[in-house]
């Protein structure tokens, strides 16, 4: 393939990611003019997995609950995440996220109301106050329309459903991206001073999963392999709550709205069990806790038919439940023949959400690659060791926001253009090609599947030396496999050859995660490991992070930053800001057993 | 119950093509995605279809179902039991492989739409009844199955004179918005070509969102294109005013 006909464009700023991330921050770069943006997404544009978000936007307006401030906000972010957060991205979180929310609302999103007329918010697990902005429990496809909408208002060059393979420098900074139009396979190259990575998470790499086809972790794995840090890639979120029966629909979210609007957990005997495992917070708990807790339930014989717990939410009247949760409502009634107003339903965890991820600071997303920025999912610093739900949707606001000031001031102050070394454009072009040459190799399909069952036995929701190492081995043999794989048919919208690419890196991702899982021999958050059962202070004061080399990964131990006494203050209180006045009794909806 | 479905794929592109048999094992719940999708890591890596949320929140995987636009992700393959299930592309899109079709057209319309326009600053006060109306709009999903089966598009190709249904929805949801500014009734009736629609109500019963696409959306910006343009009485008051007051008759509370 010759580079001078490969069709190729010139930004200041490149975006990759049409989410919530992506959006946002190519909005931000485009805003003041003078800045050439572009933006690109695996999918079509508006179709990304952001869009799946249902319960809220986590903020402390405080509408409902006044005493909310952006240090409650702050002090439940660090409790959630075990304190091995990054503490200033988590600070700048809290202070921006209130306007962040406000802004949708500017460019036309239309969030649920008080009765004063105000953004409604409701409560959720292991938030002190009331605190997601929604709109049914459809938050995150508002979100994704009205930055789609507000993008294409804008003067921002989409790409649609191309898919990017690899990143390209120019010496020790970014130069620019390479990919492929999925539509009928022609290379496209980009060239560009600045890129922000927005390519969300990797939740395709479990079985049981809450994701879509695109969390695959293209972005975390190309980031790596040009030398960029990753860090805490052991923390995986398990959402407690997915669709258990049918089969065909396992995985598949429940929102924690409907715990957040009153459900309550049961196990087969009737038992309000998270009052044992949680008194104060209940099913409103951290999900990591409530997570574990159904787990041992069903460890312990007292599992639903189908291994998991009940949740019922009947005792609210069937009008609230069909205004507050009608996504929820409808998706059992098609997809389950239950309906929730009437019955309980069976729930059990399901693989939602990475913490870990592209090592980003917290003021610009900066990684550790000249010109190169990370925001959303793909990023790590602000959510720790489990991510308080809600606060993803703000998080890619936030920092999708700052990645594109960043990415923009960035590209600005470069005064030569960047150059691309040909030679590379051509190896990853024969690279992308060489599975047309084995049509009989590996059926990426079949791998990937393995490899689900293979992260979903071993490094899943309970973790232990022995299962880690076996798992290990397991995912190296694949990966051996993975250089095998295969394709036939032509370059046309090709899904077989397209899952080779997506394989390929969740192959690289899990043998990370599971080196960080065997590195951190404790309990924490997200990751529980049954041979360590305790949360170990001395644990608590590092990072595990991942370095690419020739000879493997490198994993290391980096200090956690340690707060500023202001802050270290407000997290060494015995209860959060603003709930003092109402330690004992409860600011959140009364529940009743 | 039968052990195994029988799926009858398209199969093929812009040259032409034909519909393929393929069976699959029954597992119960399976909606027509997973049996497409079974299809696609067992008998034909290469089989072209979107999707992404598996939950009918992203609007991807709209086809063709036994002569029914509809959603692989929402619809049941008990439904067809016994049958043998047809799945073909959406037909008013022209064709790139197999399911997948070329959408751009309706990327290209969103664009005319003139952005949301309010007039002042959030946090904006506005009542849950103010906006009861229009956050029906915003369950849309972009499926484009209304544009599907709108026959002013699919069997008339007026592409060039009619939005279709889904940007009526678009529109009507701003003009609609308590705080927008914008005047669009123009634009609904010149370029968007509402007139074209003659209230078939076809889009309405496809819409996978149970949005009443024609009664709540189009049949309300219709009244106002009449009113503003064939409303004698207030077209004197507007002439004598300059400016017509009830243009935007949902006053913010
Ligand atoms: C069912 C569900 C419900 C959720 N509910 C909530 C909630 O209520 N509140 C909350 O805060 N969070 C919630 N989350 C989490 C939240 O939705 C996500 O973490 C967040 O949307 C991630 O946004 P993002 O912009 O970082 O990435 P994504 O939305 O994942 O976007 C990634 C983008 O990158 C593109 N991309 C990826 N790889 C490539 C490549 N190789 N080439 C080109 N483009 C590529 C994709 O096409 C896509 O456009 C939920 C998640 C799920 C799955
Ligand atoms: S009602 Fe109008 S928009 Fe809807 S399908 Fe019929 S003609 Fe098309
Ligand atoms: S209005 Fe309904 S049918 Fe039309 S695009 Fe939106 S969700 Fe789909
Ligand atoms: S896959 Fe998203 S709507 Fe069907």
């Amino acid at each position: 393939m010759n580079i001078e006909t490969m069709e190729t464009h010139s930004f200041d700023v490149l975006v990759l990611g049409s989410g919530g991330a992506g959006l946002r921050a190519a909005v931000e770069a485009a805003s003041e003019g003078g800045v050439s943006v572009a933006v690109i997404g695996k999918s079509l544009l508006g179709k990304a997995h952001t869009v799946m978000a249902e319960g809220g936007a986590a903020a402390s307006i405080g509408n409902l609950d006044a005493p909310d401030s952006w240090q409650t906000h702050f002090y439940d972010t660090m409790k959630s995440g075990h304190y091995i957060n990054n503490y200033r991205t988590v600070e700048v979180f809290a202070k921006e996220a209130p306007s962040r929310v406000l802004e949708l609302e500017q460019w036309g999103a239309v969030f649920d109301r008080t009765p004063e007329g105000l953004i409604m918010q409701r409560a959720f697990g292991g938030h002190s106050f009331r605190r997601l902005a929604h709109i049914g429990d459809r938050t995150g496809m508002e979100l994704l329309r009205t930055l789609q909408y507000k993008a294409i208002s804008m003067d921002i060059k989409v790409f649609q459903e191309v898919t990017v393979t690899r990143l390209l420098m120019d010496g020790s900074r970014i130069a620019g991206a390479m990919g492929y139009y999925r539509s009928d396979g022609h290379f496209v190259l980009f060239k560009a001073k600045a890129i922000v990575l927005a390519t969300g998470g990797w939740g395709k790499l479990y079985k049981v999963t809450s994701n879509s086809w695109e969390s695959t972790g293209d972005g975390a794995a190309m980031a790596y392999r040009i030398g960029a840090d990753l860090k805490d890639m052991e923390m995986v979120q398990f959402h407690p709550t997915g669709m258990v029966w049918p089969p065909g629909v396992a995985g598949l979210l429940v929102t924690e709205g409907v715990r957040g609007e009153g459900g309550l957990l049961y196990n087969s005997e009737k038992e309000r069990f998270m009052v044992r495992y949680d008194p104060e917070r209940q099913e409103l708990s951290t999900r990591d806790v409530v997570a574990r807790s159904i787990f041992k339930e069903v460890q312990a014989g007292r599992g639903t038919p189908h291994g998991g717990a009940w949740l019922d939410i009947s005792h609210k009247k069937a009008d609230f439940i069909k205004q507050k949760l009608p996504g929820m409502y409808e998706q059992f009634l098609t997809l389950g023949d239950i309906d929730i107003t009437k019955q309980p339903f069976e729930v059990a965890p399901t693989c939602h959400y990475q913490m870990g991820g592209v090592q980003a600071q917290a003021e610009t997303c900066a990684t550790t690659i000249p010109g190169l920025f990370a925001a959303g999912e793909v990023a790590c610093g602000l959510h720790g060791a489990n991510r308080l739900g809600g606060n993803s949707l703000a998080d890619i606001l936030v920092f999708g926001r700052r990645a594109g000031i960043a990415a923009r001031d960035y590209a600005g102050a470069l005064k030569s253009d960047v150059t691309i070394d040909e030679s590379v454009v051509e190896a990853e072009v024969a690279r992308v090609l060489e599975p047309f040459n084995r049509p009989d190799g590996e059926n990426p399909y079949a791998i990937h599947e393995e490899l689900q069952a293979v992260m979903s036995a071993h490094a899943a929701i309970v973790r232990s030396e022995d299962d880690l190492k076996v798992g290990l081995g397991k995912v190296l043999a694949l990966q051996e496999r993975g250089r095998r794989m295969g394709t036939s048919g032509s370059r046309v919208y090709n899904p077989g050859w397209h899952a080779v690419f997506d394989v390929e890196n969740m192959l690289m991702l899990s043998e990370l995660i599971i080196r960080g899982a065997l590195e951190r021999k404790e309990s924490r958050g997200g990751h529980w490991r049954s041979d360590f059962p305790d949360e170990l202070p001395e644990m608590g004061k590092w990072n595990f992070v991942h370095q690419y080399s020739a000879d493997g990964d490198r994993v290391q131990r980096v200090p956690v930053p340690e707060m500023p006494p202001v802050l270290a203050e407000i997290c060494a209180r015995p209860v959060a800001p603003g709930r003092e006045s109402a330690a004992g009794t409860s600011q959140v909806p009364p529940r009743k057993g | 119950m039968a052990e195994e479905f029988v799926l009858s794929i398209f199969r093929g592109d812009a040259e032409g093509g034909e519909e393929v048999e393929y069976h699959v094992p029954r597992i119960e719940g399976m909606v027509v995605l997973d049996a497409v999708h079974h299809v696609q890591a067992h008998d034909a890596q290469d089989l072209a279809v979107r999707w992404n949320c598996k939950a009918a929140h992203c609007g991807s995987c709209s086809a063709e179902i036994n002569g029914m636009p509809k959603l692989m992700c929402k619809t049941r393959l008990d439904e067809y039991q016994g049958e043998t299930v047809h799945i073909q592309p959406m037909r008013t899109f022209p064709i790139i492989k197999d399911l997948v079709t070329d959408v751009s057209w309706n990327y290209e319309v969103a664009k005319k739409i003139p952005a949301f326009n309010p007039g002042v600053a959030a946090p904006f006060h506005m009542q849950q009844w103010d906006v009861d109306r229009i956050q029906e709009f915003h369950h849309c999903i972009e499926c484009f199955l209304c544009q599907d089966v709108c026959h002013v598009l699919r069997d008339h190709h007026e592409q060039d004179e009619y939005y279709g249904p889904r940007f009526m929805v678009k529109m009507a949801e701003f003009e609609m918005h308590p705080m927008d500014r914008a005047d669009r009734i123009p634009q609904i009736k010149n370029e968007g070509g509402i007139g074209l629609c003659n209230v078939t109500k076809c889009c309405t019963t496809v819409c996978p969102q149970h949005i009443h696409i024609t009664d709540n959306a189009i049949i309300p910006l219709k009244e106002r294109v009449a009113d503003r343009y064939y409303d004698p009485i207030r077209n004197f008051f507007r002439k004598l005013g300059g400016k017509d007051e009830n243009a935007k008759q949902e006053t913010p509370t």
